[in-house]
Formats: structure tokens, sequence, C-alpha cells
């Protein structure tokens, strides 16, 4: 636990800045964000971490934003902060059209409705084993033992990346998500450091783009983009840059949904009642969890020209901070935007994944998973009890659990 | 009042009284007529209300705009006759029109 942020309400408007990753770990951004939706939802400041940035905190602004790509860049990073040492590995949600619409239409068909119909036995197969394999009775990590084992598996399968070795990827992923420009004690890794096992996972990711290169096409991602003509000559850093945004689309978002899922049905036991009775709302539920949660706090933009929103003027080069976090509960689109009801009507309707070009392409898979995990662990424990608070990820951009404490009740 | 009729995949069909100025994918969300998700709820912004307007109908709903044209670059088994259906306002001309839903949104 960090040392208590002072109470949002008590700062001047003019110097509320959202953005410490303190405050997420700490769970005190709601306020700030409730403060900033009713007084200023489209909110400049002038941050001690960040530099000058707006904040767009309401839902339809949010939209407007995350729309309009020819107004708001995502080019050269979609995440707060900057790189000190240069090491800005280039990916495709962090580039605009026609370079983009290229890059992200060669990996499209791995997660299209026939390959994901291929991939659900499979899956489960691997929800069964994992649940089956749980203690009954004694208190152990969800995180570790379902949450990452199972994302893991599956983006292992993905980029059909040795399995063995698939314990690699969830370390990348959390490697690829550090702020380390931000640790000003120096209790984690310096970015060099970061940046040398980043350069490690690029060494790996080569030596199997070049075997795919020689291999007939197939359907995993690394296949894909080593044979589509729009990505077949990537250059090495640019190869990375895609391969850390597969990784951490596939990774953090779906293993927080999943610790999210026991936790929010724990905090609302009449939803869990609910789910118990009828697990037709699964579907729904998983929607309920996405929005609830918001796997990524937020995604960054440059504005490309002067423009107007929320009736304030923001210049082109200014940064402008899409919370997709403060969105999901904005109370002018999501009735009762901070309870967690899993039969919400259009319980779809949120901004987890964004919108427009740069919206999520695995969303169908993620919802794929989540729903196989539930429909099983309904079949096998009468509840998945939390024990204490979970223990969460020092992040603006990741909103993650590293320990969630459970104990499971037999049928 | 426009009457829209529209074709599930699986071919059952759903005819609906829709009203000048609403879309073709609120007059579905309003029905409640299955196959349409519309997630952003109709900004032309996630692609999740995709339809095929049938062939008699193509010249009358319209052009669509370079939005659109982007985010059917998102949607699953695109054809040339595939339309956001949030793009698509009723009037009286288009009383009778005719739309397919795709296998599923994606």
């Amino acid at each position: 636990m960090n040392a208590i942020l002072p109470d949002p309400y008590t700062i001047p408007l003019e110097k509320l800045d959202p953005s410490s990753p303190n405050l997420f770990q700490n769970q005190e951004h709601w306020a700030y964000f409730e403060r900033l939706r009713k007084e200023d939802p489209v909110h400049f400041v002038d941050s001690e971490d960040f530099g000058p940035y707006w904040s767009v905190t309401k839902f339809q602004d949010i939209m407007y934003v995350d729309s309009h790509h020819e107004l708001f860049s995502s080019e050269p990073r979609i995440v707060l902060g900057h790189s000190n040492i240069d090491f800005d590995p280039p990916m495709f949600i962090a580039m605009d059209p026609p370079r983009h619409d290229e890059q992200r239409a060669a990996v499209t068909p791995a997660v299209a409705p026939k390959q994901l119909a291929e991939l659900e036995p499979l899956i489960r197969g691997r929800v069964q084993a994992v649940l089956d394999g749980l203690p009954v009775g004694e208190s152990f990590n969800w995180v570790d033992r379902v949450s990452i084992e199972l994302t893991t598996q599956m983006l292992a399968t993905l980029f059909d990346f040795p399995f063995e070795e698939r314990h690699l990827l969830t370390h990348w992923s959390d490697v690829a998500t550090e702020n380390p420009e931000l640790d000003v004690n120096g209790n984690g890794r310096t970015e060099e450091e970061r940046r040398d096992i980043l350069m490690e996972c690029q060494q790996r990711f080569m030596e199997i783009w070049k075997e795919r290169a020689g291999q007939a096409p197939k359907m995993d991602l690394i296949s894909l983009l080593a044979h589509s003509p729009a990505t077949a000559k990537m250059e090495p850093m640019e190869l990375l840059g895609n391969m850390i945004l597969l990784i951490v689309g596939g990774n953090d978002t779906t293993r927080n949904t999943m610790s999210a899922s026991v936790y929010a049905l724990n905090k609302f036991p009449e939803q869990y009642d609910k789910l118990r009775a009828n697990p037709s709302h699964i579907t729904s539920m998983i929607s309920e969890t996405i929005r609830w949660q918001t796997p990524l706090g937020h995604m960054r933009r440059i504005a490309t020209e002067d423009t107007e929103l929320g009736g304030k003027k923001i210049k082109k080069g200014d940064m402008v901070v899409m919370w997709y976090v403060s969105g999901n509960r904005d109370e002018d689109v999501i009735e009762n935007a901070n309870d967690y009801i899993i039969d919400r009507p259009r319980a779809r309707h949120h901004v987890s994944f964004g919108f427009g070009i740069h919206r999520c392409m695995g969303n169908r898979l993620a919802e794929m998973q989540l729903r196989i995990l539930w429909e099983e662990i309904l079949q096998r424990f009468s509840k998945v009890e939390v024990l204490e608070e979970p223990k969460r990820v020092h992040s603006n951009f990741v909103m993650g659990y590293t320990d969630l404490q459970v104990k499971l009740h037999p049928l | 009042m426009p009457r829209i009729t529209y074709i599930e995949f699986n071919g059952t069909e759903h005819t609906v009284d829709g009203d000048g100025g609403d879309s073709v994918m609120e007059t579905a969300v309003k029905n409640e007529v299955p196959g349409i998700d519309a997630d952003c709820g109709g900004g032309c912004a996630c692609a999740t209300c995709h339809i095929y307007v049938d062939e008699a109908w193509l010249t009358q709903v319209g052009e669509r705009s370079p939005m659109e044209v982007s985010m059917l670059n998102l949607a699953e088994g695109v054809a040339d006759n595939s339309r956001l259906s949030c793009q698509i306002s009723l009037n009286e001309s288009l009383d009778g029109l005719v739309v397919r839903m795709p296998e599923s949104q994606h």
C-alpha cells in the first residue's frame, strides 16, 4: 500500500491530476474521475510525471476522440509517458492509417469466427484441466493458478510458441507494461534492464519468425505476419513492437478480467446467486465484468490540428488521454454505473474495447475464454470465495491484480 | 411508417414498423430483433451492427461514408452489399426495406 493521497476535492481543480499509478493501486482514482466527470469532463493539467495533457473522462467524448483518428493520432505511443532512452518499438496500435490498417489486417485471421470455433474445444479442455487441478477447501492465489495459467496457454497457442517456454510470454508481457521511467526510487528495473529483457524477447521471436517464413503459411500470429506482404519485410524493432502489442493485448486484459469476475461476484454476492440460479446470464456477466473492471485504464492520442472538445480548445500537438476506466462509470450513459449487475440491459455498451479503427481485435476470443471458464466453474464449485482484498498492479494503464486469495467450495 | 424486414442468418424473418429518423440499427434494437449488437450505440465506431442490404434496395440506402468503410474493415464476411445499420436512416422511401444478418457480429 502506498501513502494515502489527498482527497481529490481538496485539490484545486486546475491541479487535479488523475494519472499517478499510486492512485490506481490504492483504488483512489474513482473519486478523482467522479469529480472530473462532474466539474471538468475535458480537463487540462500540467502533470508532474507526464507533462501537460488533456483528460477525457465521459463516455461520449471518449467515443468521439477514439473514432476520429484523423484528428487524434495514435503515433508514436498510446500510453502516457515517454522513454528516456529512446526505446519505443513501433507497433500497429500506435500507427495511423494506412500502415495501421495493413498490419492489423495481416493478423486478424487468427481471431476470425472460424478460427475461434476451432479453438473452443481446445480452450475448454485446458480450462477443465486447470480447474480439476485446483485444491478444494484451502487458500491459493487465483491470479497465478487460473488467470495467468489460462491466458499464457492461450497465448502460446495463438503464437504457436513452444509450450514449455510459455512462461516467457507472461514475463515479457509484465516487463513490457512496466513504467521504469516513473520508478523514481529505483526499486524496480531500470529502463535499460527493461530494454535488455525485451531485446531477448525480440531475439527469440526472430528465430521463430525465420523458421515460420520458411514454412508453409499457418494460422498462428507469427506465421500470418511472416507471410503477409504488408508485414513480411518488417524491421526487427517493428517485429518486437507488434509482438509486445499482441502479447499484452492477449494477456493482461483477459487475465485481469478473469480475476475481476471472481472478485466482483464476491463483492456483489446477490449477483453471484443470480448467476448460480441462472447460468444463461454468463454472456452478459462477462460483458459487465469487462466494463466494471476496464482492463486497460486509458489510451493516449495526439491532436493533429487545432480542434474543440467539450467546449475546450485543443491545440495541434496536445496530448489527449481517454480514460476508459472513467467512461465506463459515466452515469449519463450507464445507470448505476458503480454497481455490478450481471443481467444489465445492453451490457455490451461499454468503452473497454475502445472504438474506431483501433478497437480491440481479440474481443470475441476474450469473451469466449471467459464464457468457457465460467461454464466450467459453475459445473464444479458452489463458490469461489475471495478471502481478502486483492493486491493490485501499480499502473495507470493495466487495471490488474497480482494476488487474489480464494478458497473453493465443492458443489 | 417505413416497414423493414430483418432476416436472421438462420432464415427467421422479423418484419417491424420503424419510425422515420431512426436508423435501421435503432429500429432492430427497439423491436428486440436479434443479431445486431450495436456495442457503440450508433456512432459508426464498432462495426457490430453489420447487415447485408437486399440487392433491390442498394441504391435507395445511399452510400457508405469513409468512416463506415474504415469500420467495415473490422467486420467479418464483408460483401458489396454490406452496411453498418446505424448509418442507414429511415424515411418513407425505405418502406419495404429488406436486410440480412451475418452469422455473427465480430
